[in-house]
């Protein structure tokens, strides 16, 4: 092929070989990159566990006292922290509850001397339920209005909305959801206005009942991710690489899609992985409102009863959750990203 | 007479209250090249969007045609625009680093208009692809395209544009400023692959450039423009030979200048003695630069980007401490620590950047920009320091009316001579001078360079000029120093440093600036012996 007379020999560019440091990032690193981020989040998980332990430690009132309530004799009371293993130094009761915890063994509640890790897991089910029916809705639906939101950019679309979502957020979440059962439960009794579900129940029915909280949800995260995917998007639509697409003749649709969404992923990403964690860890509020039996009303019922191991759990199955999320979201922007993927 | 291709007839662009593109009217021929040149500002860019029916947010094309074989493109419907892009007419950008997007593979996105249209089949396309990668002389042409943008270097990437817009068989290619942002010895290969390519595949092109020496070389027509007006239309040997227009006779005689170089003195100002420097450590960005810089002397350091001349800049100033070496000023120790040099040192060693916007405070007054080092220096107050500042402002020759103007308020020229009063008013012994002009318009430049001149001649300041233009270093320089990768290659006067015997990178180096005629450019290829490189 005949190719054009050009240089000495040399290298065209001088750039290729010059001597700055260029950021070598193979296929290998990126999984070293990744491991790095696990072991920190390990870390920092650990780190969660000693304050979660500590804060426990420091609240006021004492676990014996309380659960004997009138009989609190000096020598009841002695004989139930001997039994709790409560006279042992702090240290030693962290170090034995943090390998039993890693076991999967988070020890008996006090209050009513049930194994928690078994009274955890329906709750930790139905939980994770309400939350992924919650971010099947929401996510894609946020990502779209997003979407929408920039090709619309400046129009009524845009601006109606942003009202609505900004409206959503604004909104409390026990406000947004009393609104809910308002009008879908009293006024139209569309939906019930209580989620107790049980195992017994067939699954389109469970689905019915959790609509409600999973509506009450799907209001709280929708803006922010919805604003996140706007701003990211219209950033990356100010890049002269849109202005290429544009000239190409391709319609904007395929121009968000294919060349500006790509490259908003990371921000998006994260602020998703934020929401998912919030809709995990902070149900409690609507999970009391709807008497859902999830792991936020667990919590409730028992931090009323000072029941320091049942707290202890549920924080560090929460902190986990978090943790992992975040994770999550890293790697996948690690992931999605050509330069980190691919060295030079 | 040929066919007609594109004719643009009384084309007018406005922004809200100022008219970018004033009735501009020209035809390009088939397979012929129009340049089309000006300074900023000139609306270049914004008659070769028009031409793809597109223009950037916050400008509006008023009036006017635009016939593309006949037919006016700016009438289209928003469906008809898009089946013209990346069909008929395509696109090359000024900066193809940043105008491919950094999360696909270039093949795809080389082949992405052509697909989307349907003009062949993905085989075919990928196929075509590939011979116009081996065209443009990018190494390795099966398999370049599997590179993202971050892969490859910059005058690759403006290589595999100029592939992408040749690749669904376009009519027209409007090339924006395709070789601005590099280097001047890349800037040869990619203007060689441009032109072997548009003769080989007869496309017609629009080709814009600040550069008249650039678009000498490519185009066969040249429409000189001027604050979005036309000022002279002719073929490449008309506007040479025979311009008509006194702009254009300006732009024409350009870099003719020359500072002749007086006799070599030993009265040292500066001394840079084995400089070693970096950013990281263990890693050396200079390597044993030892320079001098004598009195009322302009020492010009030349190189490429990447070649570490800034960032000797940086250790002269203190901002960037020498890991290795010394320096000395006026004789004595110059301390490497910026908080170890005296006031007086830091005093008499003052910096001209790059980017005047960026150096001055957008919220300060001019009289506020030039007072503050007269009181920080001098203590200067009252009428005294209004004297002074209207006496620098006399030196850089801009009206003493603009005292109370802001930088915003002011053109980029006007700006540049800002940051040189304000250095003045240190009454510096040195200035270094980082790139100064290589943000300006030439003509603009020019005249800096001549004030910077006139300067030293009354003042008698020494300069360590930092550029990568050799035609400014001929201008300007006493003694010069080629630099490639952080070490200095080539050292001494002028005339010496200047006239061969060259090192091969010098010898490069000079070859590779575009001369002021029609016809350089084939002289050079035609003078090669070597075929293809792999870059």
């Amino acid at each position: 092929m005949g190719g054009p007379p050009l240089a000495d020999g040399i290298d065209t560019d001088i750039r290729a070989i010059s001597p700055l440091p260029v950021q070598k990032a193979g296929g290998g690193s990126v999984w070293l990159l990744l491991v790095k981020r696990l072991l920190l989040g390990l870390l920092l998980l650990w780190a969660v566990s000693l304050v979660i332990f500590a804060g426990t430690q420091i609240l006021p009132g004492d676990v014996a006292t309380s659960m004997l309530g009138q009989q609190a004799t000096p020598e009841a009371v002695a004989s139930i922290r001997k039994e709790l293993g409560l006279e042992q130094p702090a240290p030693v009761r962290y170090v034995k509850w943090l390998g039993a915890a890693i076991g999967g063994d988070f020890g008996r509640s006090y209050s009513n001397r049930q194994d928690i890790a078994k009274s955890i897991a329906p709750r930790l089910k139905n939980t994770l339920l309400l939350a992924a029916m919650a971010a099947v809705i929401a996510v894609p639906l946020a990502i779209l209005l997003g979407i929408l939101s920039v090709l619309y950019n400046g129009t009524w679309i845009d601006r109606t909305i942003g009202l609505v979502t900004l409206s959503a957020i604004s909104l409390p979440e026990f406000f947004a959801g009393y609104l809910l059962i308002a009008y879908f439960s009293v006024a139209h009794f569309w939906l019930p206005s209580s989620a107790t579900v049980s195992d017994a129940m067939p699954i389109g029915q469970r689905l019915v009942v959790m609509l409600l909280p999973c509506l009450t949800l799907v209001l709280a995260v929708l803006g922010h991710m919805m604003r996140m995917t706007r701003a990211a998007l219209l950033n990356v639509m100010a890049s002269p690489y849109i202005e290429t697409a544009l000239l190409k003749g391709l319609p904007w649709w395929r121009i968000v899609w294919k060349h500006a969404l790509p490259n908003a992923l990371s921000p998006i990403v994260n602020v998703v992985a934020l929401n998912l964690a919030y809709l995990i860890v902070g149900v409690v509020v609507v999970e009391v409102i709807f008497v859902y039996p999830g792991m936020g009303q667990y919590l409730v019922d028992h931090v009323a009863k000072r029941d320091v191991p049942v707290v202890q759990a549920a924080g560090l199955v929460f902190a986990a959750v978090y943790i992992l999320l975040n994770i999550l979201a890293d790697m996948v922007s690690v992931l999605t990203n050509p330069r980190l993927r691919h060295s030079r | 007479m040929a066919d007609i291709l594109l004719k643009v007839t009384d084309l007018e662009v406005k922004a809200s209250d100022a008219t970018i593109v004033d009735k501009v009217s020209f035809d390009l021929e088939k397979g012929r090249v129009l340049g089309l040149i000006g300074e900023s500002g000139a609306g270049k860019s914004t008659i070769g969007l028009a031409s793809l029916g597109h223009n950037r947010a916050g400008l509006q094309i008023t009036g006017g045609r635009a016939e593309l074989n006949g037919r006016d493109i700016l009438q289209l419907s928003p469906r008809d625009t898009r089946d013209l892009r990346g069909v008929s007419v395509t696109y090359v950008a000024q900066s193809a680093a940043a105008a491919f997007n950094p999360a696909h593979r270039l093949i795809d996105q080389v082949i992405e208009a052509t697909l989307w249209h349907k003009l062949m089949s993905r085989a075919k396309a990928i196929q075509r692809a590939k011979e116009l990668f081996g065209l443009l002389g990018l190494p390795n042409p099966e398999n370049f395209g599997d590179r993202y943008p971050h892969q490859a270097s910059g005058g690759q990437l403006q290589r595999a544009m100029t592939a992408m817009a040749l690749c669904p068989h376009p009519e027209l290619i409007v090339f924006d400023e395709p070789t601005t942002a590099l280097d001047v010895t890349t800037q040869i290969e990619v203007l060689a692959a441009i032109k072997h390519a548009i003769a080989r595949t007869g496309t017609s092109a629009l080709y814009i450039s600040h550069d008249l020496a650039v678009v000498a070389q490519i185009a066969d027509e040249i429409l000189v423009l001027r604050n979005g007006r036309m000022v002279e239309r002719g073929s490449v040997d008309d506007i040479f030979n025979s311009p008509q227009e006194d702009y254009t006779r300006r732009l024409v005689s350009m870099r003719q200048t020359e500072k002749q170089a007086g006799a070599e003195t030993h009265d040292n100002l500066l001394s840079i003695v084995g400089i070693e420097a970096g950013y990281t450590p263990g890693v050396s960005v200079l390597q044993d630069v030892s320079l001098d810089l004598g009195r009322g002397e302009t020492l010009a350091v030349v190189g490429e980007s990447g070649s570490g001349k800034s960032t000797l800049a940086r250790v002269v100033t203190g901002l960037l401490p020498a890991s290795a070496g010394h320096l000395r000023f006026e004789g004595k120790g110059l301390p490497s620590e910026l908080a170890a040099r005296t006031p007086e040192t830091l005093r008499n060693i003052q910096i001209i950047n790059q980017i005047p916007d960026l150096a001055l405070n957008p919220r300060q007054t001019v009289e506020a920009i030039l007072s503050r080092p007269l009181a920080f220096y001098f203590g200067l107050k009252g009428s005294e320091l209004k004297r002074r500042v209207a006496g620098l402002l006399d030196q850089i020759e801009l009206p003493r009316t603009l005292n109370d103007r802001y930088p915003a308020e002011l053109s980029g020229g006007q700006k540049q001579r800002i940051c040189i009063a304000r250095a003045l008013a240190a009454d510096p012994k040195l200035i270094i001078c980082d790139e100064p002009t290589s943000a300006l318009d030439p003509l603009v430049a020019e005249g800096i360079l001549d004030l910077l001149m006139r300067l030293q001649k009354d003042i008698g300041t020494s300069y360590l000029f930092i550029t990568h233009d050799l035609a400014i270093v001929r201008a300007i320089a006493d003694t010069v120093a080629v630099m490639l990768d952080g070490k200095v290659v080539r050292y001494g006067r002028k005339a010496e440093v200047l006239a061969p015997p060259f090192d091969p990178y010098t010898g490069k180096l000079i070859a590779s600036v575009p001369e002021m005629r029609p016809g350089w450019l084939d002289e050079v290829i035609a003078r090669r012996t070597l075929p293809l490189i792999n870059g």
